[in-house]
């Protein structure tokens, strides 16, 4: 009896895989066995991206109708549920547009090389304590790399697409790009230098000893978040694809399954932003030792979804941004915040080296932390952004173009009638 | 097995950088070229890969391919006359055999060396290069960071509107 319930007593301990595995290194050569787990893995992840994008796009659209208050999609199959099956098919049905004068070489590449970086970043996520699929050193920094290429894609989508709109999106990207790539390293330098690797499931074993990061380092996690947001191009941010100022976008000229990828990426692409918050500031698998009963993956999984309802959130809630206030959070408010940030947690580190403390040093570290980032938040976000931002600043980006000053309206003029011609 | 998969992963990275090298000097849309360019700097990143410099390859995308080219692209986008045209240079013929001098001289260098064949086992190399940097190497890299320094405060008065400029300098004195 207890042997029949012995798979299901651990059953937290779940891994078909490992007796094939096992079985396998006796058959053949250890290369044919790395193999077969890397297509096995390739095959898990890509099933998990593919079926998350499909589910996200149900999950944003009701959530946001839930806090709009209507009702969301909710007439194909149960509470809507086969509503992305059926915009799918009707986006592939669609006849593919385009433009005549579209660098027509450039113009069917982004599609696709937007999809790329967004499907490798799920590769170095520590899924459970032994389940990573690319367990690389250079982890954290291959993620910001990734993320730098989707950037280069979107520029490509708008530049090809010979449009006014698409252009100044794409303009928009890129600027918006170069602000936030440098708090957004600054600001994941915090735990790199806390913890000592760059290796994603070094950091979450880290986390498994000593508890989350986010209570280490939280004012990175603030930086990150807000950095984060603003490179995902989601609302709060998206001025790149502002559908008031500027139609669509970088993807106006994009029609059907074209643009279906974008907008399936930018689902992924989220997903994958809170698989790193999950993973790097809330502990990935590691959940106070729950991780013990529980499958590890369930509990990844469970993290970034909950980070997932967060952007969802902010997406529902905020206004979007104006360029220069974009432009002003990035190099006022989150760099300046993110190198006080390196700062302190460098000399923390040092102390700890140096002074042979044990790891009990740790929790005055957190307190100093949380007081320093609550101080600043407050310093940054009341007292100089209430001076900064009363009144709309312009952006010069290029020279003023002078403009002859135009006669001043007269409002008598248009009601008088017309005089006879002469 | 695994010498077979990295001498094709070698040759198929050194194809694609030396071809997207040529081509960025053979087409004629500027962005083209630029973009030809990203590749290139890819290539080369797939071929650090291949010799166990992880963190260099990273650095090279994230660098190279990610801020530099950006930086370019943009360049480009605010000099439109230019963004379209990348030929008609009077100098293509001694350019070209200026490259194919250095290329020779590079690779017979290459050839004729004798190399050192390295058989330690690679560990992290992330944490060696720190280590060097701020150990042995610590004046050359901050000569480098005081050298961007004076290179971004520069860009910075150069793009300053001459009202702006006049108006901090009468705040100043």
């Amino acid at each position: 009896m207890t042997a029949l319930l012995l798979p299901f007593l651990n059953w937290y301990d779940f891994d078909p895989f490992r007796d094939l595995y096992n079985w396998l290194d006796k058959q053949v050569d250890p290369w044919l066995v790395y193999l077969i787990s890397g297509i096995i893995g390739c095959t898990g992840i890509l099933t998990f991206v593919g079926l998350g994008a499909l589910i996200n796009v149900w999950l944003e659209r009701r959530i946001i109708g839930r806090m709009q208050v209507r009702r969301g999609p909710n007439r194909v199959g149960p509470w809507g549920l086969v509503q992305p099956v059926a915009d799918a098919i009707k986006l592939i049905q669609k006849e593919v547009l385009q433009p005549d004068l579209a660098d027509s070489r450039l113009f069917n590449l982004p599609p696709i090389l937007v999809f790329i970086p967004a499907m490798l970043s799920f590769a170095v996520f520590a899924w459970a304590p032994d389940m990573v699929l690319a367990n690389l050193d250079v982890g954290v920094l291959y993620l910001l790399a990734l993320s730098s290429i989707t950037a280069l894609a979107i520029f490509i989508a708008g530049w090809s697409s010979n449009n006014k709109y698409a252009l100044l999106g794409a303009m928009r990207v890129i600027a918006m790009m170069i602000s936030y790539e440098v708090p957004m390293v600054m600001a994941l330098l915090a735990p790199v230098l806390l913890v000592g690797t760059m290796n994603v499931s070094g950091l979450v074993a880290w986390q498994a000893d000593n508890g989350p990061l986010a209570i280490f380092v939280p004012l990175s996690l603030i930086v990150y978040i807000l950095s984060a947001t603003a490179e995902l191009n989601r609302t709060p941010a998206d001025i790149a694809e502002a559908e008031s100022e500027i139609v669509a976008g970088y993807h106006t000229e994009y029609s059907g399954m074209k643009f279906g990828l974008f907008y399936a990426v930018e689902l992924v692409n989220s997903l994958a932003v809170s698989a790193i918050m999950a993973s790097l500031f809330f502990g990935g698998w590691a959940l106070f030792g729950i991780d013990d009963f529980i499958p590890a993956w369930l509990i990844f999984i469970l993290k970034i979804y909950v980070f997932y309802f967060g952007l969802i959130w902010l997406r529902g809630t905020l206004p979007r941004f104006r360029i220069d206030q974009l432009m002003g959070l990035a190099w006022k408010m989150l760099l300046p915040l993110s190198l006080i940030n390196v700062a302190v947690i460098a000399v923390e580190v040092l102390i700890w080296e140096e002074g042979d403390f044990g790891s009990w040093i740790l929790a005055p570290f957190a307190l100093i932390n949380i007081a320093l980032a609550l101080g600043l938040l407050m310093l940054f976000f009341r007292l100089i952004t209430a001076k900064l931002y009363r009144l709309p600043r312009r952006v010069i980006l290029v020279r003023d173009i002078q403009v002859p000053n135009l006669p001043a309206p007269q409002a008598a003029v248009a009601l008088q009638p017309p005089a006879a011609t002469p | 097995m695994d010498d077979t998969a990295v001498v094709i992963a070698f040759w198929v990275m050194a194809v694609l950088t030396l071809v997207s090298a040529l081509m960025v000097a053979m087409v004629h849309d500027l962005i083209h070229a630029v973009l030809f360019l990203i590749l290139s700097f890819v290539g080369v990143a797939g071929l650090y890969v291949t010799l166990s410099a992880d963190f260099v390859a990273v650095v090279q995308v994230l660098i190279y391919a990610g801020a530099i080219s950006v930086l370019m692209l943009f360049s480009i986008l605010l000099t439109p006359r230019s963004a379209r045209d990348n030929a008609a240079v009077s100098y293509a013929a001694p350019i070209a055999s200026l490259a194919i001098l250095v290329g020779i001289v590079l690779s017979y260098a290459a050839v004729e060396t004798n190399w050192a064949k390295n058989t330690n086992e690679f560990g992290s190399t992330a944490r060696e290069i720190g280590n060097a940097l701020l150990d042995p190497y610590v004046l050359p890299f901050e000569v480098a960071s005081i050298l961007l320094v004076v290179a971004m405060v520069g860009a910075i008065i150069l793009v300053r509107p001459a009202e702006e400029a006049a108006r901090a300098d009468g705040d100043q004195a």
